[in-house]
């Protein structure tokens, strides 16, 4: 168990100190300015039947001004959020600004699991637990929601039932197209992926994946051949004596050509398992152990950036948008 | 002083790392920024295509990324704007298709003379990674056959006359990982010679660099190089120059001085720990 | 049938990808192939859905220790799927909106934009925002000095850290000459990066492609079958 798992004072006096600070911004913040609110201004559409129709013979619509719109028309109204800086008091009184709860809301849970999330550096706490299970049952849900209606309804269901696909929720596709049956089988090369999910029969499911595996092998081993192997020693193959614009050989280049080209083989060398690193193959394979910890720092160091860009987001998000201290 | 930081409990570390970062990002520091040679290529890749050119923008990434990511990819669209150029969007991430909105929501914001399929389309997205690229580098239409919107691609002007990929002048990848721009390079940019920039977080950036030159036109490697392609805009463009909300990744930088400085610190006074140890043996 | 069957598939969509690449007669297979890898994907994930499904609720009927969060777990899982299915808040497309389900589902004030802004945004990246916490107690606990080669990547992370912010500029201004100008942190990170790290990722890349080529090839001809599990 770590040591900030262990029950202890510190942490009761950690949660009281972060609590008040947290408490007196927040106090602080709402009496200054519309902390954590939202306002939002609407947006009228309208649409008015044509009277025309389309290839799919369907009617065609088009925008009218919403003041001028009619009990046989379309209407409906979207929301543009108002950013704070720009809201004024002339536009609440108006009416044309108002404030949107259910936004408010959304700011408010978003700046909440914000802090669920960090209240874990101070020890593990049900909070925590909590937003990690939202987080593992919200992002599955949302991906599978995508997939279907963005590949399995436009690629499959439209290929094997384009009329009522278009009559449906893809008015823009070609109704008249027809069936492409041989789309049976990905349907049930799904249906087989399925049956993972049974008590007995799991074996089905080794047609599908196997698919996935011989076409993943297949495509891979062309893209990385071509990009990975031939073109990287392609690439690897520099000249070593190299002539500045001028015509005259240029030392720091050619330096570099051979550091490079030196840099490379040695490196290779110490991925040679099959050969004992002894004598001159181990010094090589030294050297390129060398180089190697130059890039793994070099990693280090941009993977460090990476991580604390993203801390100063969460932080922009928490200080900013809901806040209003920056 | 040597046992006590030895023995110290890591929320304090913790707690330095916020305050390291949370006191930039109130006193909103922000530090000038040198245009380096791989922002410069980015942008000379895309500023030195004739206006009106096809662009293929791939955004890669999602949520946990959009702090180091997001900024490139705006700047990204804004440079396209300005320029001109046609911007067909696409995602192979499922939580990458709002970051595209992000970026057309700027469009309309800022460049509302822009059309939507005139300047500007999106694909919706697809789930098959690479299988995509590789399919949509020889068939558009086999992957979408219509738009985001549910538009077919014949009945969009800026698609109509689109094959596939190898119709396109340029792609922008902007990647967190797989698929991403290693993808783009195995599948598009080697193969079929189109020139491909990218933009990637810190974790892939050092992995990019053997494709640069002839594989990988210029990559911008996490938020550093955000920030200078950001200035490198700014100097060509006094209108983004002026523009707030295209400055974000400049912003971002403050916090990563005092952060890094902080890390330095924290190496070498682990180290002293180590080395002051190992002479008394404890090590 | 159990393992023969899926071994000749395995085999046949992995030639027609390959073989499409030198014989264009079969590059339509292949084209199909990869759309029904597309569409395939998606069962995967139908997949993984199921199974979040099944062991959160194994963990609640046994009622094992921390079973209140898989009901959590479960709850949200259902309540997306339910938002985002039955697009909820979803207006219709501005070019059909006589079609009330050809809306775009993500459409900014939607049920699942809602979702998505307010749950999926905030959650997924502060969780990865807690790892510049974990790499700074790392740097401080783990990162030592203990040989040449750690040393090497201590002192070559310090320059690529401070040479990636105004500080690899700052700490060489106005003292350094002209021609010693590449020591400064920012220069000689570029130096870094295009040299000794290139040098090592190409390694490390020709490495793992071989590797993937080995692999790729074991599956192609049928010598690994790891993939069709046990009998």
């Amino acid at each position: 168990m770590s040591d900030t798992d262990k029950p202890n004072k510190s942490n009761s006096l950690i949660w009281g100190i972060l609590f008040v600070i947290g408490g007196l911004m927040l106090v602080w913040s709402m009496s200054t300015s519309r902390t954590g609110q939202v306002w939002v201004t609407p947006e009228h559409h309208a649409f008015s039947d044509t009277g025309e129709v389309n290839d799919n013979n369907d009617a065609v619509w088009k925008s009218i001004d919403p003041t001028a719109a009619t009990t046989t028309d379309i209407t409906w109204t979207t929301y543009e959020v108002v950013p704070v800086s720009e809201l004024i008091p002339a536009m609440i009184d108006s009416g044309d600004a108002t404030l949107s709860w259910s936004r408010t809301i959304g700011l408010w849970l978003s700046a909440i699991f914000t802090l669920f999330i960090l209240s874990f550096l101070v020890g593990d706490n049900p909070a925590y637990k909590f937003a990690e299970a939202m987080v593992v049952g919200t992002s599955a849900g949302y991906v599978l929601v995508i997939s279907i209606w963005d590949v399995f309804i436009p690629n499959l269901l439209g290929k094997l039932f384009p009329a009522m696909v278009q009559g449906w929720s893809l008015p823009g596709m070609d109704a008249s197209a027809p069936a492409e049956l041989l789309y049976i089988i990905p349907a049930l090369l799904i249906v087989m992926l399925l049956w993972q999910l049974m008590p007995s029969g799991g074996w089905i499911s080794r047609w599908p994946i196997a698919f996935f595996i011989g076409v993943t092998a297949g495509y891979r081993m062309i893209g990385y051949v071509e990009a990975d192997l031939v073109a990287q020693i392609k690439a690897g193959m520099v000249p070593l004596w190299v002539t500045g614009d001028t015509g005259e050989f240029d030392f720091w280049l050619s330096f570099n050509a051979c550091l490079l080209t030196i840099a490379t083989l040695s490196a290779m060398v110490y991925f040679f398992f099959s050969i004992e690193h002894k004598g001159l193959v181990g010094k090589v394979a030294k050297v390129g152990i060398w180089f190697l910890m130059i890039t793994f720092g070099a990693s280090f160091g941009y993977t460090v950036m990476g991580r604390i860009a993203l801390l100063a987001q969460r932080l922009e998000f928490l200080f900013g948008d809901w806040l209003h201290l920056i | 002083m040597y046992r006590i930081l030895k023995d110290l409990d890591r929320r304090w570390i913790f707690l330095a790392m916020f305050l390291a970062v949370a006191i930039p990002v109130l006193a909103r520091l922000v530090f000038p920024e040198v245009v380096s040679k791989q922002a410069k290529m980015v942008f000379d890749a895309i500023d030195d295509l004739p206006d009106g050119s096809n662009i293929l923008l791939a955004f890669d990434f999602d949520p946990a990324s959009q702090g180091e990511l997001l900024p490139m990819a705006q700047a990204f669209t804004r440079h396209c704007s300005i320029k001109g150029h046609k911007q067909y969007y696409m995602a192979l991430w499922p939580l990458g298709s709002p970051m595209v909105d992000l970026s057309i929501d700027t469009i309309e914001d800022e460049y509302p003379d822009m059309v939507y399929g005139e300047d500007y389309m999106k694909f919706s997205y697809k789930a098959g990674g690479e299988a995509v690229i590789r399919m949509i580098m020889q068939d558009l239409r086999g992957m979408f056959p219509l738009d985001s919107k549910g538009t077919q691609l014949d009945d969009i002007p800026m698609t109509k006359n689109i094959k596939n990929i190898q119709d396109m002048d340029l792609i922008i990848n902007v990647s967190a990982g797989d698929p991403g721009t290693k993808q783009w390079v195995q599948f598009a940019a080697t193969p079929f010679g189109i020139t491909t920039v990218s933009g990637c977080t810190g974790v892939q950036a050092p992995q990019m660099y053997p494709y640069i030159p002839e594989q990988l036109a210029g990559v911008l490697g996490a938020i550093k190089a955000a920030a200078e392609y950001e200035a490198a805009i700014d100097e060509v463009y006094p209108s983004i120059a002026a523009n707030k909300k295209a400055q974000e990744a400049k912003r971002r930088m403050g916090p990563q001085l005092v952060a890094h400085s902080m890390m330095i610190v924290f190496i070498l006074v682990g180290n002293w720990i180590f080395f002051v140890a190992r002479k008394r043996g404890e090590a | 049938m159990k393992r023969t069957v899926p071994l000749a598939i395995a085999i046949v969509a992995g030639f027609v990808l390959l073989v499409a690449n030198f014989i264009p007669y079969a590059e339509d297979w292949s084209l199909t192939a990869q759309e029904w890898f597309n569409i395939l994907a998606v069962g995967a994930m139908l997949l993984g859905g199921g199974n979040l499904i099944k062991l959160h609720l194994m963990k609640i009927s046994s009622k094992k220790a921390g079973w209140g969060y898989s009901a959590v777990t479960i709850l949200c899982f259902f309540l997306v799927i339910v938002v985002g299915l039955l697009q909820m808040g979803v207006h219709p497309s501005p070019n059909y909106p006589d079609f009330a389900w050809s809306g775009y589902v993500l459409e900014e004030g939607s049920g699942l934009w809602w979702i998505y802004a307010h749950m999926v945004v905030p959650l997924t990246s502060t969780m990865f925002a807690m790892l510049a916490f974990y790499v700074a107690t790392a740097a401080f606990r783990a990162f030592r000095a203990k040989n040449t080669e750690a040393t090497l990547l201590l002192v070559t992370a310090g320059i690529v850290l401070l040479g990636r912010t105004y500080a690899g500029v700052w700490l060489f201004e106005g003292w350094l000459p002209e021609s010693m100008q590449w020591l400064r942190f920012d220069n000689l990170t570029v130096w870094i990066m295009e040299i000794p790290n290139t040098a090592g990722t190409r390694a490390i890349t020709i490495g793992i492609a071989l590797g993937v080529v080995a692999t790729s090839l074991r599956i192609l001809l049928g010598i690994d079958r790891s993939y069709l599990g046990q009998d």
